[in-house]
């Protein structure tokens, strides 16, 4: 189990998930990029920008 | 199998509770009431439930004992008969403003009326279970709240409770069916069609009920009605005296939300729902919550969306009634929605 840098939740790693891959956080969403994997670290993927007439 | 009786059935309200009760594996509807409709077929006036039951409307006189007794009346009708209503069922459900307020000068300054029964109002408790589960259970009598304020509760409930709160400004889009099932010159099709119309941008009674329920003063509502039927969109601008981050605003609401069955987290950081939306929660009994902090001040922002007919009304008002009897709280109440809509 290793917590989502975004939003502070738990989010389950498969048992073959391996540095660099992508995986999204159940609760808020976020594209995150896995680290490390022993122990479990996950960062802030990088985000394409949608335009939201902003 | 517990038998409950609608008095007040033909409105919008009245209509959506019956659905949920006539589905509803633990109860039995005994009587639906409605003065101007008596004798007839309940799915005249509520099509949607044609072939699901023949039931007919009683008139309120023709009310007969039953186990519980849901209120749909116009506010101001049922304080003056709570006492034959509570001869009639032992437990009660209300449905109206009538018992919300704990303090009865409260109807004096939001409702312009000196209460009839104020010494009942403290018998009563109010209907939203994520902040009276305990006192509901086993309860006798249930004031079931507005639908603006159930909004506006639920979004702010997390946040006043942990303090800090300095002023709340609270902005409802609201759908027609709130106005209920009587029409006016105000809801004539090309008057009401397109229309954005600031219909109480102040002084909203139901303020009294999120004043009460939050602990804080600093509360000010205003409600602008949309093209929309069902559903209820509050946008709460909240003023914090500290600048909380991202992961302590998730940490405060996933603590007082994780384990309630009809409130959900909604903050996605990437696609087309990113936030609560009402149009899909339209017939269930969730609210969505979602919030973001601004990053240049310490207002943060939550937003909370409700059927007003099912959270902010009937659904509630199950739900109470689940835990009065002891049945499971989401019996009958687990509809999930629709996509797309």
């Amino acid at each position: 189990m290793a917590e989502c840098p975004v939003c502070g939740g738990e989010v389950e790693l498969a048992d073959d998930t391996v540095e660099g891959e992508l995986i999204e956080c159940p609760e808020c969403g976020s594209e995150l990029e896995v680290l490390e994997v022993d122990p479990p670290r996950l960062g802030e993927a990088p985000e394409v920008e949608e335009d939201w007439g902003e | 199998m517990i038998r409950a009786s609608i008095a007040g059935a033909s409105g919008y309200t009245g209509g959506e509770l019956l659905r949920l009760l006539l589905g509803h594996p633990g109860i039995e509807v005994a009587q639906a009431t409605s003065e101007r409709n008596a004798g007839r077929f309940v799915h005249g006036l509520h099509p949607n439930l044609r072939g699901v039951t023949r039931l007919k409307f009683s008139s309120l006189a023709d009310l007969a004992p039953c186990d519980v007794l849901f209120l749909c009346l116009p506010h101001g009708e049922t304080a003056p008969r709570i006492d034959d209503f509570r001869q009639l069922a032992p437990r009660v459900v209300d449905l109206s403003a009538d018992f919300r307020l704990r303090e009865a000068a409260g109807y004096d300054t939001w409702y312009g009326r000196r209460h009839p029964r104020p010494e009942l109002l403290p018998e009563f408790v109010y209907g939203i279970p994520e902040l009276h589960r305990e006192d509901l259970r086993g309860a006798n009598l249930v004031a079931c709240a507005g639908c603006n304020a159930t909004a506006a509760v639920l979004a702010l409930a997390p946040l006043c409770a942990r303090g800090g709160v300095e002023s709340v400004v609270i902005e409802v889009k609201a759908g027609s069916s709130e106005g209920g099932a009587g029409s006016s010159p105000a809801s004539h099709h090309p008057e009401r069609s397109g229309s954005v119309r600031s219909y109480r941008p102040t002084g909203h009674r139901h303020v009294a009920e999120m004043r009460q329920e939050l602990a804080a003063d600093e509360i000010h509502f205003s409600a602008t009605s949309i093209e929309m039927v069902r559903g209820i969109l509050a946008t709460c601008h909240v003023f914090l005296d500290d600048a909380p981050d991202d992961k302590a605003l998730w940490k405060i609401y996933r603590d007082a939300y994780r384990d309630e069955p009809f409130v959900r987290i909604v903050k996605e950081r990437s696609g087309i729902h990113r936030y609560p939306d009402p149009k899909l929660l339209a017939g269930t009994n969730y609210c969505d919550v979602g919030f973001e902090r601004d990053l240049h001040s310490n207002r943060v922002v939550v937003m909370s969306a409700i059927d007003n007919l099912m959270k902010g009304a009937a659904g509630q008002a199950l739900q109470a009634c689940n835990l009065m009897h002891g049945l499971p709280e989401t019996q009958g109440l687990e509809f999930t929605g629709l996509h797309p809509i």
